[in-house]
């Protein structure tokens, strides 16, 4: 059995957060440039000039890349063979949360659902985190981490459809989520689908579909053309960088498919912001 | 598509002249203001009590602000998204607000208020939070402290850089963009 310290923990995953509040992930910055290259409005491609320009700033003053600076959104494997010392796992990813999003000045945005308090001084500052567990073979443990703005969040959606729908049926279900959402999620998005599983099974592949790096290939084939087909498809829609009109409104579709039950299909669509910030640690 | 500098408090002769598409680059003082403080900010309205701020003239900014680092007058400082203060944004403007700066679509009643009361709705380039925060040289929150990042605060802006969606013509430059860039099958 492998002992990991709590404080270690705590540590990694506060520096994740710092460089995320401020450093866009290259494969993020490598497709806004290459859709600036070809956007064909000259409205949207001074929009992603802006937005490349925010982020060198970003990086270079180390200040937020945006003001949204998101819920803590975690993926966590962990090694069987792995143990924790000096507390538990949970509350070491909360406590480097934050202190990441308190060194950083980053923006404590969790509240009450209706009060609509704050609960940095009461629970803490932008906690709880959205921690999603796994247990896997081996020693270590994976984090997966992403800053999830709450815009794009908002006009994301999930259905569950009879079998009869097929692929056609979820291809045009994911156009009109992302035609109904226009400018609102800060395109050029990300989007995120979640296909099979159960209800809640979908929204959460939709959610980790969203950490894969931009530019990378689905390792189905069959979803991966699925990926080329949708992503075609939002682009016709002519939305454009921040709904200023424009033809490139998505840089990148990522699917994850699950079986599910013979009587459903699950669709889940979450939507990213151009602001994609995600990383990867193994401790 | 013109390019025009202005200086806030705005008046019918400058909201006039723009039209959806126009750059504009902003100089003066904004007011920041997101649900909650509308919320409050048009209950005073309707209870006909005095404001934290004069509205003639004035343009809201929606938007809430990281902490500021020390030293800097204001942290990461970009659009929120507006349809939150659709249902407020009427009265705003009925009561002498000239401009709004957010991003995304608005519901018909804002884009008629538009018209009605020579206002403009004007889009920043959302998650340009640190861009745009630098256009900011001074921040001050004058109502509502308790909100944190949501409290009302009277900023002053250098060239901060804004386009204009919804003209005082009932023009939206969202559906003009689109309808220009959308392919059919």
């Amino acid at each position: 059995m492998r002992e990991i310290e709590f404080n270690d923990i705590v540590k990694a995953v506060r520096d994740i957060i710092v460089h995320c509040g401020t450093d866009l992930p290259q494969d993020t910055y490598d497709a806004l440039k290459e859709a600036m290259e070809n956007e064909k409005s000259p409205v949207s491609k001074e929009v992603i000039r802006q937005i490349l320009e925010n982020a060198d700033i970003a990086k270079d003053e180390k200040r937020p890349l945006c003001q949204d600076t998101g819920l803590a959104v975690f993926f966590v494997k962990v090694g069987e063979d792995v143990k924790v010392k000096g507390g538990l796992l949970k509350d070491a990813i909360n406590k480097g949360t934050e202190q990441g999003y308190t060194d950083a000045y980053l923006r404590a945005s969790t509240c009450e659902p209706f009060s609509r308090a704050n609960l940095k001084d009461t629970v803490g500052y932008n906690l709880p985190a959205i921690i999603h567990f796994d247990i896997v073979a081996g020693d270590k443990i994976d984090i997966e981490y992403a800053a999830k703005g709450g815009g794009s969040e908002n006009v994301s959606r999930a259905r569950v459809f009879p079998p009869a729908a097929g692929k056609a049926g979820i291809i045009n279900y994911v156009k009109e989520v992302i035609s109904d959402a226009g400018g609102n999620p800060c395109p050029p998005i990300t989007v995120g689908v979640g296909i099979g599983g159960t209800f809640e099974k979908a929204c959460i592949s939709s959610k980790h579909a969203l950490f894969r790096d931009i530019g990378s290939v689905n390792e189905d084939e069959e979803m991966a053309e699925m990926e080329k087909e949708i992503l075609e498809e939002i682009n016709k829609l002519g939305i454009g960088a921040m709904g200023m009109g424009g033809t490139k409104t998505a840089l990148a579709v990522h699917i994850e498919s699950n079986p599910c039950h013979i009587a459903s299909l699950p669709v889940s669509v979450n939507v990213q912001c151009h602001s994609s910030r995600h990383t990867h640690i193994t401790i | 598509m013109a390019q025009y500098t202005l200086t806030t408090p705005l008046t019918s002769k400058d909201t006039k002249k723009l039209k959806a598409g126009d750059t504009v680059l902003l100089n003066g003082t904004l007011f920041t203001a997101r649900d909650a403080a509308h919320k409050r900010l048009v209950a005073l309205i309707e209870k006909g009590e005095e404001l934290p701020f004069d509205l003639e003239g004035s343009v809201i900014y929606f938007v809430g602000p990281t902490p500021p680092k020390p030293g800097d007058p204001i942290g990461s400082a970009g659009p929120t998204t507006s349809y939150r203060m659709d249902s407020f944004s009427p009265t705003m403007l009925k009561n002498g607000s000239k401009g709004m700066i957010g991003k995304g679509k608005r519901d018909q009643a804002v884009k008629d208020a538009c018209v009605d009361y020579d206002g403009i709705y004007f889009g920043a380039t959302g998650g340009a939070g640190a861009l745009l925060g630098k256009q900011i040289t001074s921040a001050e929150v004058i109502a509502y402290p308790e909100l944190g990042p949501e409290a009302v605060r009277k900023i002053t802006v250098k060239d901060f850089p804004v386009t204009v969606i919804n003209d005082t013509y009932g023009n939206d430059l969202y559906q003009m963009g689109r309808k220009q860039y959308e392919v059919k099958d």
